[in-house]
């Protein structure tokens, strides 16, 4: 059967690993690179790079951080964060990318998912959707990093997006983000539910009951979390065998 | 020995290059992988391996548009009956037909078609993404060493539908038997990404570089 697939984000800016709290006061947590080829021989199911700061600042750097990290590790790897249009997407998956995530530029023209989903395959074209609760089941999308408020309801976005031919949401939410306090579930729900693609939950993961509880609770098919993993908190097989006992078939065997 | 990756412009090739350099180590060859979009590279190559993200007619319309490269193929794989290796819509290639944007012809290596995946659940997501095991229909050398229960990296939302069952090595459970594997003589497509799935891939593709069918 299908596992679960538990993804350490790197947040990347300038070429290093950064994790921000609510987005904004970075603490460096190394050398991606390194940290890639360690979460693949811990087992990780995939691994997502998020260049933080690229929607408004020169990003190269992170081309030659995707093809080192291609070379070491051969697993899914995806790559978000300023890509604008599809030169950007065949660069990263030209370095070594699997999949690319958009946010920014699918707001700004909802068409771009719909051209790169054509040109490249829905498999590898994810949208991050970065929201944030307004009132009981409405949730406002943002964008440049949660920067900037849209007016876009995300569960209608979502389901947009999947009808444009995005292959997988990549769902954070604002307010739990850096908090450790959990995912905000009903949101995972609501959009997991939506959609027919797989949803990535994303923000406030804590502690371990977080992560299952956004497959049981959160209908998620994937769960993202950065720091708990960053900063040795715990172990990705930790995580595995607590989604276990919890009932969320996840893949055990170490590689 | 050459390894030859053939590049008909589907996505990524670097880590499949990359994973299939690490094989050769494994295997202690002395081969050297070449990625080419070159339809002569084929007559010097030992393998063939035809990788493929996107939509079946894209991938099938790259491949056209390389001068000289499906009739190289047949010649190389059929006629001479070189390894080769087809991978996810590279797989799907080796079918008669694909049904996925419209009606496009396969290789007609594997009798079947490839259609969208329709899992019994309708809950189950499309595409089919993540790691899911293999249920051997029937052994083959390049599943040496790959014990039952070990997973692959999957990515798609369409599958190949065997005509004749014999040519199905494996399945992988999504809301139903879906064929994971296929093989006939030399030829073998893969539905997951070997070059994604850690120690389990580079073993297969180990054992590939291995097999002498």
């Amino acid at each position: 059967m299908l596992k679960t697939r538990i993804i350490p984000c790197l947040d990347v800016d300038h070429g290093r690993v950064v994790k921000g709290i609510n987005f904004v006061d970075l603490v460096d947590a190394g050398n991606p690179v390194e940290q890639a080829r360690f979460y693949g021989s811990e087992g990780a199911d995939e691994l997502t790079f998020l260049d933080i700061t690229a929607s408004h600042e020169e990003r190269d750097i992170l081309y030659d951080v995707v093809s080192h990290t291609a070379e070491v590790c051969f697993m899914p790897l995806t790559v978000g964060g300023g890509v604008r249009g599809t030169a950007d997407i065949r660069k990263l998956l030209l370095a070594g990318a699997d999949k690319v995530a958009i946010n920014t530029a699918a707001v700004d023209n909802p068409d771009f998912v719909r051209e790169a989903a054509a040109k490249f395959g829905s498999q590898c074209i994810v949208v991050a959707v970065d929201a944030k609760f307004v009132k009981e089941g409405h949730w406002e999308i943002f964008t440049h990093g949660g920067r900037n408020p849209t007016g876009i309801e995300a569960i209608t976005w979502a389901r947009r997006m999947a009808e444009y031919g995005a292959g997988e949401i990549l769902l954070t939410s604002m307010d739990r983000d850096g908090t450790k306090q959990g995912f905000d579930l009903a949101l995972t729900r609501a959009v997991a539910d939506a959609v027919p693609v797989p949803v990535i939950a994303s923000g406030g993961v804590g502690i371990l009951d977080h992560l299952s509880e956004g497959v049981t609770e959160g209908h998620a098919s994937a769960v993202l979390a950065a720091s708990i993993f960053h900063f040795g908190i715990f172990s990705i097989a930790q995580a595995k065998a607590h989604m276990q006992s919890q009932g969320v078939a996840v893949r055990l065997e170490k590689t | 020995m050459t390894i030859v990756l053939i590049d008909y412009g589907s996505g990524n090739l670097r880590s499949a290059t990359k994973a299939f350099e690490h094989a050769v180590v494994e295997t202690g060859m002395t081969s050297h992988v070449e990625v080419t979009e070159n339809a002569a590279a084929l007559s010097n190559a030992s393998h063939i391996v035809l990788p493929g993200v996107g939509t079946f007619g894209d991938c099938r319309a790259g491949l056209d548009a390389l001068p000289g490269m499906a009739e190289a193929l047949e010649s190389e794989v059929t006629v001479k009956g070189k390894p080769f290796l087809g991978i996810c819509v590279g797989m799907h290639l080796m079918a008669e037909r694909g049904l996925e944007h419209g009606i496009h012809d396969g290789l007609s290596w594997i009798p079947g078609e490839v259609r969208a995946l329709e899992p019994d659940n309708k809950t189950l997501k499309i595409p089919h993404m993540g790691w899911n095991q293999l249920d051997v229909v029937r052994p083959h050398p390049v599943l040496d060493g790959i014990g039952p229960g070990t997973h692959f990296y999957f990515v798609h939302g369409y599958e190949i539908v065997c005509a004749e069952q014999k040519h199905i090595l494996t399945t992988s459970d999504y809301g139903g038997a879906v064929a994971s594997m296929v093989a006939r003589d030399n030829l073998l497509g893969t539905q997951f990404h070997p070059e994604k799935s850690q120690d389990a891939g580079l073993r297969l593709i180990a054992n590939f570089l291995r097999w002498q069918p």
